[in-house]
């Protein structure tokens, strides 16, 4: 009878019975996580962001190294000359556009190893769900570090995963300041009111 | 006041504290196979994750009614009510306490439990109409196996309560109660009462007999058309046949409402309570534990193992019962 062999093993129905009467009691893995955030791992790779210098100029010079390492075609530069009256790098170009499609991006991180100028590095951020596709295609204005936000995260100082008192996602923050760390976007909230229609 | 009018009542009671139930047995479902694969379960919405059965019913309710352009109109639209009816309408006889003047049932009938009997054998109708009348092709295989898996299980569920008929000596399901007090029935009639577990999960279609809705091969089964509030009757009427079932089993095998070992600290009904939700968590259990078995398997374990012994069972009773006088 090794045809209904498993059906009548009435041994093997009572034990597994015990195993999962068991672990009705064990203690749950379960992260809830919006309320509890896991300590990731130092050198996550998350979402990019376009560092600056101490002086505001951007580290990025154009010369797409980081395009041709990426093995998932994500990045898409142009670069264009620097103008003498209005510099945007140091060197003789800069990124006239520079967009990522994350959607396509593996998070692999060549494109870091790739920079000659550590401009682009992948952040521990990772929470970008959007409602569109085509909000995930983040260009300048999303990945440079504004402004106000310093020069951005060096590729080997990064703070040790996401602080749990990460807070709202929507929030802006400064990325440099290890107590508070990192935020999902800078733009998130300007995108958030722009979308509800609550500017000003 | 007419009597008719106290049996409007209590129906209307019945059958509130009956779609409670059935709310709280899906969210108990949950939580229990969540804990036993270890996850919480729901617990977002409200306290503890209790006001989730509301937020499944307002999402169900709002979603788009869709009917596949082969479907028949009319029964695809019937059948969910079919199956709803006939699940709630076994409620009219089933007692749920010691009732002299007949407060803890709607009818006391004294061939309660042929009743029963009858009106479970209609709910594959709802099943087979609603698979059927989709028009295509894995509704109509789920149903197909439903009606099969039905008509072969009923044979031997059947055959296990006339071994209780036997011993208790009636077919009022308020007299199988009271022949049960000092020993009930799961005793003297174990076989039967293990024919009867076998079968009702077999009846219900849950797993691990749930061919009718095997995700794996057949998509949902017999409602893979279907969506929004009807897929939600199908649902409703699924486990208000498991609590239909466990009402059963409390009342034919484990004593009714019969107080074990004489505590009668609690109330009768109460003690029902405690034991059809004891049998409704045997079912979460076994669903959290099993595997589904194949089909073949199935329909020869119903034909060859089940139905045989069933018949063995009451031959044995019936001459038990003769020898003794
Ligand atoms: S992380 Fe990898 S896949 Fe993503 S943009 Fe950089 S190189 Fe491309
Ligand atoms: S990010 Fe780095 S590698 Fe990419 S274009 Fe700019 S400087 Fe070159």
């Amino acid at each position: 009878m090794a045809e209904g062999k498993q059906l009548y093993n009435v041994g093997a129905i009572l034990r597994g019975l015990s195993i999962t009467f068991g672990f009705m009691f064990k203690k749950k893995p379960t992260i809830q996580y919006p309320s509890v955030r896991k300590q990731h791992a130092p050198r996550f790779h998350g979402l990019h962001e376009l560092r600056r210098y101490e002086d505001g100029k951007e580290r990025c010079i154009g010369c797409e190294l980081c395009s041709s390492a990426c093995p998932a075609n994500a990045i898409t530069v142009i670069g264009a000359e620097n103008a003498p009256a209005d510099r945007r790098s140091p060197g003789e170009r800069y990124a006239a556009r520079y967009e990522i499609d994350e959607l396509r991006c593996i998070f692999c991180g060549m494109c870091e190893e790739a920079c000659p100028t550590d401009a682009i590095v992948l952040t521990p951020r990772f929470e970008m769900s959007d409602f569109r596709r085509g909000s995930f295609v983040y260009a300048k204005d999303r990945l440079l570090v504004p402004p106000q936000g310093g020069t951005g995260a060096p590729p080997d100082e990064r703070p040790g995963g996401i602080p749990a008192d990460l807070g709202s996602v929507a929030e802006m923050k400064s990325t440099t300041d290890p107590a508070t760390g990192y935020d999902a976007t800078y733009y998130g909230a300007a995108l958030k009111t722009e979308r509800k229609g609550l500017t000003g | 006041m007419p009597a008719w009018i106290f049996v409007f009542i209590k129906s209307a009671i019945l059958l509130f504290v009956v779609v409670t139930a059935f709310a709280y047995a899906m969210l108990a479902e949950r939580k229990i196979m969540g804990w036993m694969q270890l996850r919480p379960g729901p617990n977002r919405v409200g306290p503890w994750g209790l006001m989730q059965p509301a937020a499944d019913a307002a999402k169900l309710i709002l979603k788009e009614d869709l009917a596949p352009r082969t479907a028949d109109p009319l029964l695809y639209r019937l059948a969910p009510f079919i199956s709803l009816l006939t699940a709630f309408s076994v409620y009219a006889v089933i007692p749920f306490g010691a009732s002299p003047a007949g407060i803890w049932s709607i009818g006391n009938v004294n061939a309660g439990v042929l009743f029963l009997l009858a009106i479970m054998s209609l709910g594959v109708y709802g099943i087979s109409l609603g698979g059927w009348a989709s028009g295509s092709k894995y509704p109509l295989l789920g149903s197909v196996r439903s009606t099969a898996q039905m008509i072969s299980y009923e044979l031997s569920m059947g055959l296990s309560f006339a071994g209780v008929l036997l011993v208790a000596g009636t077919t009022s399901l308020d007299g199988i109660v009271h022949a049960q007090v000092g020993l009930w029935f799961f005793i003297p009639e174990l076989v039967a009462f293990v024919i009867y577990v076998i079968t009702a999960v077999a009846e219900t279609n849950r797993a691990p007999f749930d061919l009718v809705e095997a995700e794996t091969e057949l998509v949902a089964g017999f409602h893979t058309e279907y969506s929004g509030l009807r897929f939600g009757l199908f649902f409703i009427a699924e486990y208000v046949n498991m609590l239909t079932i466990s009402c059963i089993a409390t009342l034919l095998f484990l004593g009714g409402w019969d107080a074990p070992f004489g505590w009668t600290a609690l109330p009768g009904v109460a003690w029902f309570v405690v034991k059809v939700a004891a049998f409704m968590f045997f079912y979460m259990w076994l669903r959290a534990t099993l595997p589904r078995i194949r089909y073949d398997r199935l329909m020869a374990f119903g034909w060859k193992v089940l139905l045989p012994v069933a018949t063995l069972n009451v031959i044995v009773t019936a001459v038990v019962i003769a020898v003794r006088g």
